[in-house]
């Protein structure tokens, strides 16, 4: 299919950020009205494009579909597709940009300069999803630090140079070791095309014999080693438990509406990381490596979840949450079976809703009282129904109740987990336990009670555009819960494709060293 | 014959017959208030000069002197970018210095000087040839150093340079001499038929090491940098910027070229060094400018970091070695001319000032440059998608494949720590309080259109390169094959 559809949706936003920094003057309120609006009617024009993808795409076809090429400098390509794998993901951020730069109506402060960050952020991570080429991935991947380093630097709370620069260099440490790893497989390969290509890196076979390095075995070779150094990038992105630190830090010190992207977004490029490049382009690697993310995201949902349990900062609590909710995604992926990567698909696109729900309701508050502290409320439902009813939609949907989105992810993880390693699923399971601890209690500290603080007694509920905002989210949240085969028919077929792949690169590589064994 | 070989060099011949009339010229009429005009018409001589070697040639070798002067593609491009860059710097320093009284007529001269110096270097196929070119360089860049004749620090610049310059002239010679010893010969072409694989005798390695030492000085790779901060800081500003381009680029160039005309051969041998030599300036210039406040010394470390990438390219012993280091460099000189026309543009009440920290909450009073600022940090730091990270990645895949993956691992560690020194400056322009003492709102004129050009080129560069990359290669393969 010969269509240039992904690199309009992709460049979009770019283009009207251009717009915004060439043509718009001054930063009087005029000025800012005129930049939000123009934002707005830009993402959403870029979500109704986006449909028509989403329409056109054709789920039982495990190939890339939409596939745009342009040759580039040193034999790289400009290559841009999508599949199963990456679709939804697609669809998840050009559907959330539109509420992001809605629930960022009230920033007043060089408004101009924030929503072209958002523009090129957005085009950033589409490219990040969309991308064919291992360095084009690299490019969109990394320049994405540079817009969230300015958001949180720029609209960030009181720690805000801390938080930027721990953020900036967290991340861009870990994936400059996947640059290396990256040069080394054009190398190997020839190629930096990820998938379709005559030579492709999805189907080239990364040597895996083991060898020594300054004395130590090193079990699975190359493909180890390479694994190891995109795990670095990706699991700092994830974030994974111990290199989560960043991420409390930069959510509590980020705008609410960087709070949204990071979590809803931004997070999800770690998963969709591992599921394009860790474990289909090195199995042996991940295999060799399964047992200890398996217990690292088993780590991950208890420890940050009794993390989350004693946190002060709402922000802080919901962000633990997150790195809890990360972990299943983690386990799925390294389950390595249908349900496994069904499951972790399915939950990040769903926490992309809840946790981006979650935030926005802080920002509701936030507005209103300027603290993140939750001794500083109690009793919002007397003054707040609405919100109250919103907040607790979206904190039992994180608690992972039936009936809404939280609780399908979580059980296709657990129960892909219970068939690869029983303890794992045994250790995780009592964290959704811990998560209905800090969520209720959570709930119970900030909505419940009587209305006793002198502070919160003029508050006033959720505005109209509040709840529009938050509208959209409760639907898809009801409706994936309901019925999440709408999510599950379209990854089906590439995940199950995926996921063969995985077992007869594993198996063949069992035979290869087996046939090594036998002729010694 | 004679006339063959005068055809040859004839685009330094015009250089240095323009830069003797001009002096001839400026003495004999007005002096001083001539210089303004003879700075552009310097300015305009270098780019037609630039636009001639560029056309001249067609990817041929032409041998002149017996050897003594190569004209190839690879030195074609060193010229090309070495023509461009200072006449870039020259119409850069016009208007500053005109303002602080600095605008003297040999300050052109000196640079044309120079700049034929350059040439020679990187067209050298003989030791004596690359002495002579070396020297016509150092000494017309010592006496521009000092060009601040009653500034103790422009004084103090020059002459450390001088005495250390001529530290390292004396090793360089002292090391061709050992190798003029061992092989008999002076010419490159003689000595690579001497230093084979396997019988290459101990004095010529000797030799070897020291020719390396001499030039790593040139390049101010550690640890022969520590004349770079003082020389960068003292100088004044557009004196910085041109030791910062033109220099690095022949000195990176005949780095090459003997590396690979005279001991192409023995290539496991220096590359060693040269990968040590590479390592040593990536960690030592990151690390050592975190604590600058001066943006002077902060751009002087910085050029020690990449330098050391350069060498990355250099160490790798591979034609795409020499092409990844090529790439690096012009893209390198571009992103330092832009920094420092904003360096330039930095004046509080009139005066010149350095310290990053008076950046306070510029991009508020100044958004259009704060922002293409913003661009080249991010591009010195090697973050995607600004064509410096392009730089950094020809030069990995350089090391990797020339089975180097401690260096290339070792580079992108460096370049995190380098990060933070970049942001910095980004802190500063963006995320700091506003203050009453900002820096002069002024009009810029060539240093905004530098600044502006050089940020525009760093992004929209990413989709072909202007082409670079492909003369590059060809350049690469005359020298090496």
């Amino acid at each position: 299919m010969d269509t240039h559809l992904l690199s309009i949706i992709t460049f979009i936003p770019a283009f009207a950020a251009l717009i915004l920094a060439v043509f718009l003057r001054g930063d009087d309120a005029a000025a800012g009205r005129n930049a939000k609006w123009l934002a707005f009617i830009t993402t959403t024009v870029t979500f109704l494009i986006s449909l028509f993808v989403l329409f056109d795409f054709d789920p039982s076809n495990t190939d890339f579909q939409f596939v745009d090429e342009a040759d580039w400098l040193l034999g790289l390509k400009y290559r841009l597709g999508v599949d199963g794998i990456s679709i939804l993901f697609v669809m998840l951020t050009t559907f959330m940009m539109p509420l992001v730069i809605a629930a960022s109506w009230n920033v007043e402060h060089r408004v101009k300069e924030y929503m072209i960050a958002f523009l090129l952020l957005e085009t950033l991570m589409l490219g990040v999803f969309m991308a064919l080429d291992l360095v084009l991935f690299y490019l969109f991947f990394e320049a994405g630090l540079i817009p969230m380093f300015l958001i949180i630097g720029i609209w960030g709370g009181k720690e805000r140079i801390y938080a930027s620069f721990k953020f900036f260099l967290y991340t861009f440490l870990g994936s400059v070791l996947m640059l290396v790893a990256m040069v080394a497989m054009f190398t190997e390969a020839g190629t930096t095309c990820i998938g379709g290509c005559e030579i492709s890196l999805l189907t080239h076979n990364f040597g895996s014999e083991n060898f020594e390095l300054l004395g130590i075995q090193i079990v699975g070779g190359m493909q180890t080693l390479m694994f190891l150094a995109f795990f670095a990038s990706f699991a700092v992105k994830m974030p994974m438990w111990p290199v989560h630190t960043w991420l409390p830090d930069a959510h509590v010190q980020a705008p609410t509406a960087g709070s949204v992207v990071l979590a809803a977004i931004l997070l999800k490029m770690g998963g969709y990381g591992f599921l394009r490049f860790s474990l289909p382009m090195f199995p042996v690697g991940a295999e060799v490596m399964t047992p200890l993310i398996l217990w690292m995201s088993a780590i991950a949902i208890v420890y940050t979840s009794l993390v989350a349990l004693v946190q002060q900062d709402m922000k802080k609590l919901i962000a633990y949450s997150s790195v809890a909710h990360m972990g299943f995604v983690t386990m799925g992926i390294f389950a390595a079976n249908q349900q496994g990567v069904d499951g972790a698909i399915f939950q990040m696109i769903s926490h992309g809703f809840i946790s981006g729900a979650l935030f926005l309701s802080v920002g509701v508050i936030y507005d209103r009282m300027h603290t993140r502290d939750i001794d500083a409320y109690g009793g919002l439902v007397n003054r707040m129904p609405a919100y109250a009813l919103v907040f607790m939609f979206f904190t039992m949907a994180n608690v992972g109740l039936p009936g809404t989105s939280g609780f399908v992810g979580e059980f296709l993880t657990l129960m892909a987990t219970f068939q690869v390693n029983t303890w794992v699923a045994a250790v995780a399971t009592t964290g959704v336990i811990f998560s209905a601890a800090y969520a209720l209690w959570l709930y119970r500290r900030v909505v419940m009670g009587d209305l006793i603080k002198e502070s919160l007694k003029a508050i006033t509920d959720m505005t109209a555009r509040e709840k529009w905002i938050i509208a959209p989210l409760v639907a898809m949240t009801l409706i994936l819960g309901v019925y999440p085969a709408l999510v599950l028919d379209m990854i089906g077929p590439s995940v199950a494709a995926l996921v063969d792949n995985y077992d007869m690169a594993l198996e063949a590589a069992e035979a290869a060293v087996q046939t090594a064994d036998a002729s010694h | 014959m004679i006339s063959a070989d005068l055809n040859i060099i004839l685009p330094e011949i015009v250089l240095a017959g323009f830069a003797l009339l001009g002096l001839l010229g400026a003495v004999y009429t007005s002096k001083d208030k001539a210089a303004g005009v003879l700075v552009w018409v310097t300015a305009v001589v270098m780019v037609l000069l630039a636009g001639w070697v560029a056309m001249s040639g067609d990817g041929s070798t032409n041998i002149a002197f017996h050897g003594m002067f190569i004209d190839d593609s690879f030195a074609r491009f060193a010229k090309v970018a070495i023509l461009l860059s200072a006449a870039a710097v020259l119409v850069m320093s016009e208007s500053y210095m005109k303002l602080r009284g600095l605008l003297r007529f040999e300050y052109p001269i000196l640079v044309s000087l120079a700049v034929v110096g350059m040439m020679v270097m990187v067209s050298a196929g003989d030791l004596m040839a690359l002495y002579m070119g070396l020297e016509l360089q150092s000494l017309a860049l010592y006496v521009v150093a000092s060009l601040r004749r009653d500034s103790v620090k422009s004084t103090e610049a020059g002459l450390k340079y001088f005495v250390l310059g001529a530290l390292s002239s004396g090793l360089l010679l002292y090391g061709a001499s050992l190798v003029y010893g061992y092989a008999g010969t002076t010419a490159f072409a003689g000595i690579i038929t001497t230093a084979q694989t396997g019988e290459t005798s101990l004095g010529l390695l000797f030799g070897l090491v020291f020719l390396i030492s001499g030039l790593a000085f040139k390049v101010s790779a550690v640890p022969f940098h520590m004349w770079t901060p003082d020389v960068y800081e003292g100088a004044p500003t557009p004196i910085a910027a041109f030791f910062a381009t033109a220099p690095k680029v022949a000195a990176m160039g005949l780095f090459a070229r003997v590396m690979h005309d005279a001991f192409g051969q023995i290539v496991s041998d220096w590359s060693q060094i040269v990968a040590l030599l590479s390592v040593l300036s990536m960690f030592f210039g990151s690390v050592a400018a975190i604590g600058q406040t001066n943006i002077k010394r902060l751009m002087a470390f910085s050029s020690i970091a990449h330098m050391g990438y350069a060498l990355m390219g250099l160490a790798a012993g591979t034609a795409f070695g020499v092409q990844a280091m090529l790439v690096y460099m012009a893209i390198y000189v571009t992103m330092n001319l832009g920094t420092f026309a904003f360096i330039l543009l930095m004046q509080k009440d009139g005066a010149p000032v350095t310290d990053i920290t008076l950046l306070n909450m510029y991009a508020k009073t100044n958004p259009g440059r704060a922002l293409a600022m913003l661009v080249l940090l991010f591009s010195l730091a090697g973050v995607p998608p600004m064509l410096g990270f392009f730089g950094k990645f020809y030069v990995l895949r350089a090391a990797y494949d020339a089975n180097m993956a401690w260096l290339a691992v070792a580079g992108v560690i460096a370049s995190v720590i380098g990060a933070y020194y970049y942001l910095r400056i980004v802190f500063y322009m963006y995320f700091g309080e506003e203050r009453s003492d900002t820096l002069d709102h002024q009009n810029g004129g060539v240093l905004t259109v530098v600044l502006m050009a050089s940020a525009v080129i760093m992004i929209v560069g990413i989709a072909n390169m202007f082409g670079v990359e492909g003369m590059a290669a060809s350049a690469a393969a005359s020298l090496v094959n």
